[in-house]
């Protein structure tokens, strides 16, 4: 089986010998643009996003290398879990998505789909220069420069790496945002979803997944 | 060492011999020797080991040369043997059939260096690059930073600076 292969339509039998036609590209994904959320009544939203703040479950997924800097902030010495952050295994169960460090155009693939399967609100944390402008990898072949032409970042976080006690800094000041309503990534993705996906078709040759991943 | 060194050298034709260390031994020979050669070391010397299969690009020269280190476990001693193959025409045997795990090491190379290994397999699936359409990265003739300025979006206003002078600047300022 070569990649995306599993994407193509196929004849499946399931364990009880039932024969059946499974078409992915229809029947798994969504057919809609995504849509902009608009705000509740302003009392009601400033609720909301106290809420939203107060449970930050980040998606457990390190794309370069500073994700060495994510579990440190489980242990007693940060505990990032007085924060109401907390890991979770699948983007579906996740609102944050922590793109630790540099990003190769393969892992870019990946990450768009993990980002557009997590359900809103939701919210990315970009950590590192080279998420920023490439770090030390800016004239590399397959590093991305800039994060935010592909997906929607929230807070930058910077240092090469940041330290387990920024990622926290950046956790505040994401909440900041939230509660202030300006965390509106997943709203400004819905908005521009062109620009983005001709971003991401432009580095991603040979695009050969659903323009909609949820 | 010296004895293998005083077989291979009675049954091959073999140059730029370099001891550079006492148990590392490099040498040069022909591009149609090399496969006979290695299974030579593998069969009867006792070389069972190949510890890596790796190219470098001699843009000047014109050629491409590999390097295959074989290690002896019994003995504790390696053999570095190096081919120059042609760059205009790329194409190199493949030793899969004596190591099963340089096949991978000749994908990467085909996908890096853009050298052929007819025959091996796999050798033609991406490896580390998906869906790559300019030449071959790795060759020193790709310009690495013009491909991530075309294909990127570099953020205005960064500043690099050339190493040597800079830190020459601030340790020692007077010197001009």
């Amino acid at each position: 089986m070569t990649r995306m292969d599993d994407l193509k339509k196929r004849t499946v039998t399931a364990p009880d010998g039932e024969v059946f036609t499974v078409d992915p590209m229809k029947e798994y994904f969504c057919d809609k643009r995504p849509e902009v959320q608009e705000p509740a009544h302003p009392l009601l939203e400033k609720f909301f996003n106290w809420a939203r703040s107060n449970s930050l479950w980040v998606l457990g997924w390190g794309t370069g290398c500073g994700s060495i800097e994510l579990p440190p902030l489980t242990t007693p010495r940060f505990d990032m879990f007085r924060y109401g952050v907390q890991m979770r295994p699948t983007p579906r169960q996740a609102g944050v998505f922590i793109i630790s460090g540099y990003l190769a155009v393969k892992t870019l693939k990946r990450v768009i789909r993990a980002y557009e399967q997590m359900q809103g609100p939701k919210y990315i944390i970009a950590l590192g220069s080279c998420t920023i402008n490439g770090g030390m990898y800016y004239d590399s072949f397959n590093t991305i420069n800039r994060l935010d032409h592909y997906i929607p970042v929230d807070v930058y976080i910077t240092g090469c790496m940041p330290r387990p006690e920024a990622i926290l800094s950046g956790f505040v000041e994401l909440k900041k945002r939230i509660r202030a309503g300006k965390a509106e990534g997943a709203n400004d993705y819905a908005e521009r979803f062109d620009w983005y996906k001709a971003n991401q078709k432009k580095v991603i040759k040979g695009w050969d997944m659903p323009d909609y991943n949820w | 060492m010296n004895e293998i060194l005083e077989k291979i050298k009675s049954k091959y034709e073999i140059t730029d011999v370099l001891q550079k260390r006492d148990d590392l031994l490099f040498f040069s020979i022909g591009k149609k020797l090399l496969v006979d050669i290695l299974n030579y070391l593998k069969e009867l010397e006792g070389f069972t080991h190949l510890i890596m299969l790796s190219s470098v690009d001699w843009l000047e020269e014109n050629k491409f040369q590999l390097t295959y280190i074989l290690n002896h476990p019994v003995n504790k001693y390696d053999i570095a043997i190096r081919v120059d193959i042609d760059r205009d025409n790329p194409v190199m045997d493949s030793i899969h059939h004596l190591w099963i795990h340089a096949q991978t090491d000749q994908r990467e190379i085909k996908e890096l260096f853009g050298i052929d290994f007819p025959g091996s397999p796999g050798v033609n699936d991406d490896f580390v690059l998906e869906d790559w359409d300019d030449i071959p990265p790795m060759r020193r003739d790709f310009d690495t930073l013009k491909y991530a300025t075309d294909n990127f979006f570099p953020r205005e206003g960064r500043k690099s600076y050339d190493t040597k002078e800079y830190m020459k600047s601030k340790l020692y300022p007077d010197q001009g």
